[in-house]
Formats: C-alpha cells, sequence, structure tokens
C-alpha cells in the first residue's frame, strides 16, 4: 500500500506555503506515476488556505478562523436540516507552518468535530491526523470502535506519518479512549499516546504544560449550554413522528362528536416541548435520578397547568383531563428518556434499568389514557 | 451542578493484585472514577462511572473490566427489535450520542 522512496529525491525541504488561488490543483509529482495523495482535498473549500509540501507529498493547510459557510453548516446540522453528510476527508492536514517537530492530534472526520478543533489552534504550527470515522464525533466513533486502535495503526502507515515527523507522539482527544488501547498503539507502531483534555479550548494549555492536562480537563462536564444545543435535533426528531399522530387525529376527527381542537394540540405541543427542551435544558435541578422520572414530573405539571389553562377541570372536561394527564406526562417521560442519547454521563447498565423500571407503566398509561379520550371524542 | 444517574449499576470491576499503578485508567477516565493510591488504583466513585470502557481498553495489564456500552435509550430499543447488541445508529451523520 505504501509506495515508499520514488519521489523522495524532492527538493531539501523547501517547505513552501502556497496561497490558495495561485494555481489549480495539479500533481506535480514527478516519476512515481500513481502515488496515493497523503490528503484528498480541494483548493476549493473555503476552510483550505494553502498547501504544504513534505517530503512525502503535499498536504492542506487550513484556517483556524471559522467562516460564516462553516457556522452555517454547524447550524444545520443542530437542526438537522438536510440529511447530508458533514465529513472531511480522512489523512494529513496542517495548520500555521508545521515541521517534523510539531505535535500531532488526532481527530474525527465529522467536519464539526475538525471546526471545533481547527479553531482552537490559532497561532499553533501543528499537524492534525483525520481518522475516517465515517463523519461521527469522536465521542460516538469510539463507542462504536471506529474511532480506534486498528484505524489509527492504518492512518499512520496511509499518510506516511512516520516519515513526515520525526518524533513518536500523538495526541488523542481524551473522549477517544473508549476505543483505543494506547499500548496496543505503541507496540504495532512505536507512537506514544498521550490523551489530550476533553475540550478543544484546553489544548493550548495542555501543550504548554508539556502535553499534562489538569484534573479539571479531564472531566466531562455536561453543561446547560453543552444541553441546550443538543435539543433541537430532539425536538425535530420527535416532531417528525408528530405527522403520523395528526394523521389519526384527522381520521378520528371525521367521525368525532366532540373533535380534536387547537387546544389540544397545544396541550400535547407543550408536552412535546416539555419531554425534548425544557427537561434536557433543566436536567440537573429537577429532582430524581431517572430521566424518565423527571421528563415524568414535569410533563405533569406543565399538562396540569395547559388542563387547568383549557378549563378541562370542569366537569364537562374531566374525561378530558384523565385522558391528558394519563397520556402526557407519559410521552414525556419517554422523550426525556431519549435524551439518555445525547447525555455524557448515563451508563447502559443504568439506561436498561431505568427502561425495564419505567417503559411498562409508560406503555399502560399511554394505552390508557389514549382509550378514555376516544371515548371521550366519540361520546354523544 | 454535577449529574448523578442511577446508583449500583456499574458492572466496572478492578483486579487490584494485576494492577501495576501505571495511572492510565485515571488518566482516560470522563467522570474521575478512579484514583490512584499507595501505586494502586482504586474504585473511588463507582456511582459515577458510565461504563464506556476507557479504562479497560487502556489498562496494559488487563486489570479492569466493565461491561462496556452505550447508554442510550434508542440504541437499546434497537438491540431488543433486532435482537442484537445495542448500538447507535450514528450514520446519519448527526450528532446522536
Ligand atoms: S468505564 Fe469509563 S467512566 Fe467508568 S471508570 Fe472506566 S473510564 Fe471511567
Ligand atoms: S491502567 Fe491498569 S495497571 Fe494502570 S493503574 Fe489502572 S488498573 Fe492499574
Amino acid at each position: 500500500m505504501s509506495e515508499k522512496g520514488c519521489c523522495s529525491p524532492a527538493p531539501n525541504k523547501p517547505r513552501t506555503v502556497k496561497v490558495k488561488n495561485s494555481s489549480a490543483p495539479e500533481k506535480q509529482c514527478c516519476c512515481c506515476s500513481v502515488a496515493e495523495p497523503i490528503t484528498k482535498y480541494d483548493l476549493a473549500d473555503h476552510w483550505i488556505t494553502g498547501e504544504l509540501e513534505t517530503e512525502k507529498g503535499k498536504v492542506p493547510v487550513v484556517s483556524t478562523r471559522l467562516s460564516f459557510k462553516d457556522k452555517f453548516g454547524a447550524f444545520k446540522v443542530r437542526f438537522n436540516i438536510g440529511r447530508m453528510k458533514y465529513q472531511i476527508n480522512p489523512g494529513l492536514y496542517a495548520v500555521g507552518n508545521p515541521d517534523s517537530h510539531s505535535p500531532v492530534m488526532v481527530s474525527a472526520n465529522y467536519k464539526l468535530t475538525f471546526d471545533s478543533l481547527r479553531k482552537e489552534l490559532d497561532g499553533l504550527n501543528c499537524w492534525i491526523m483525520i481518522l475516517d470515522t465515517k463523519g461521527i464525533n469522536v465521542w460516538c466513533a469510539a463507542g462504536k470502535g471506529t474511532f480506534g486502535t486498528a484505524e489509527i495503526i492504518n492512518r499512520i502507515e496511509k499518510t506516511k506519518l512516520s516519515e513526515i515527523v520525526s518524533h513518536k507522539k500523538l495526541i488523542l482527544p481524551q473522549l477517544g479512549a473508549p476505543g483505543v488501547s494506547a499500548h496496543e498503539i505503541t507496540k504495532q507502531t512505536g507512537f506514544t499516546v498521550a490523551y489530550g483534555p476533553v475540550r478543544a479550548c484546553d489544548i493550548k494549555a495542555f501543550l504548554q504544560a508539556d502535553y499534562k492536562a489538569t484534573d479539571e480537563m479531564r472531566k466531562v462536564k455536561f453543561t446547560m449550554r453543552d444541553r441546550l444545543v443538543l435539543t433541537p435535533v430532539e425536538f425535530i426528531t420527535a416532531a417528525k413522528t408528530v405527522l403520523f399522530i395528526l394523521g389519526i387525529i384527522f381520521v378520528v376527527n371525521l367521525f368525532a362528536a366532540r373533535p380534536f381542537v387547537a387546544a389540544d394540540l397545544l396541550t400535547f405541543a407543550a408536552a412535546m416541548v416539555t419531554g425534548t427542551i425544557i427537561t434536557p435544558v433543566l436536567l440537573p435541578f429537577i429532582p430524581g435520578k431517572a430521566f424518565a422520572l423527571k421528563g415524568w414530573l414535569l410533563g405533569l405539571i406543565v399538562t396540569a397547568c395547559m388542563v387547568w389553562l383549557n378549563g378541562w377541570f370542569a366537569v364537562n372536561g374531566v374525561l378530558l383531563a384523565i385522558g391528558y394527564l394519563l397520556v402526557l406526562p407519559s410521552y414525556s417521560a419517554f422523550l426525556a428518556m431519549n435524551f439518555t442519547g445525547s447525555s455524557t454521563y448515563t451508563s447502559f447498565s443504568g439506561v436498561l434499568k431505568e427502561m425495564k423500571i419505567s417503559i411498562p407503566p409508560i406503555i399502560i398509561s399511554i394505552v390508557v389514557g389514549c382509550i378514555v379520550l376516544l371515548v371521550k371524542a366519540f361520546m354523544r | 451542578m454535577k449529574h448523578k444517574y442511577l446508583k449500583d449499576v456499574s458492572t466496572l470491576e478492578l483486579s487490584t493484585d494485576k494492577c501495576i499503578g501505571c495511572g492510565k485508567c485515571k488518566e482516560v477516565c470522563p467522570h474521575a472514577v478512579i484514583e490512584i493510591e499507595n501505586r494502586k488504583a482504586q474504585i473511588i466513585d463507582k456511582n459515577a462511572c458510565m461504563e464506556c470502557g476507557a479504562c479497560m481498553n487502556n489498562c496494559p495489564v488487563n486489570a479492569i473490566s466493565v461491561h462496556a456500552g452505550v447508554g442510550c435509550v434508542s440504541a437499546v430499543i434497537r438491540g431488543w427489535l433486532t435482537n442484537s447488541e445495542p448500538s447507535c445508529d450514528c450514520s446519519g451523520g448527526s450528532d446522536c450520542c
């Protein structure tokens, strides 16, 4: 796979940074007919500012500023608009003007991950080795094993890293550790692994401290802001199933004596917002430990308020009140439980236990509640 | 504010006999579950463990075992439906878990 050697009498390391627009990306390699480029890239991409000549071929230089396009792309991903693959090509990238002594950071080929890394590297000279994680962030990919020992070893070979840098040190994001066995990498490639901080913003401090992360840098936090940016996807995913429910309501309304009206839909929407947005945001402040319980509690409060506002606690609305108080808090509970997938502290065993305890009552109460609501709808 | 999840569920186990006190497990743990005391690893906050498996995979002498998995409801449901190991469906490219 690695065709070593033939190009090597290349210039004596005049590592020139070419400025963009100077020329079209052309293969200037001499003899080796089909030398695989270290990294496949397109100079037209706005985040690539130039290219760097190394002994083994050209490497793209990336910007440490995020442009409007990067931010807009991130926004679209957060809101789940357009199911595009937001990924970049695996390979080696340069930041600043690195040489054979510059540090090498390893990251995933999910563009959001890559963006949040490069924007913290302003003023540094370093290499970024991007793994092929199928466009998935470091944490998820480590769980699946695509950010893992085998891919790192494979990528070191493909990028000819050991000939581009003279040292034997990789910096991995700590969140990649579940997929990696550092001692295996050392055994097979000679590269040692230093686990960097959890958050990209601590990288400079980490480098200055001689590759030492403080205990604080090693801890995963899950701040309100972290949680808030995750909620739109939760909401939109839930909203997609709502179309199905609206369809059923439409059919029921054709025959119902008391059709569902705007007030019903608003009450439902409130429960949905409670489960997908309010519960995640307020997470640590809501009593209880299980996500389902937290969602149910808030759902109960919100639904009770809505029922009261709609005047359904009156005698002729009491079936509606019972029905909704059975269905909606359980629905919020289920949505809140889904947020375990986005959280950074729930364990598999914990989630399993929570599900085994909470799913049966959730289903029962939703089914009974729906029956009550249908009785109300068809009662003359 | 510190997050707390269900207690006494983690499958994390440490064999102090095998441990050589290298400290890798402490280094990779995102929840400060492990501390090194007297040149041996100690589990100091088991309830904070999220079973990510980082400590197990990075221990050079296999002194740690944990049933690593994703703590994600939709992954578990998918596992039940397809009768397989739970796994995330991150293939869509979005930020799932
Ligand atoms: S499994 Fe993960 S969270 Fe649990 S002790 Fe090991 S590294 Fe820490
Ligand atoms: S990684 Fe293994 S050997 Fe090293 S301190 Fe932890 S348990 Fe002990």
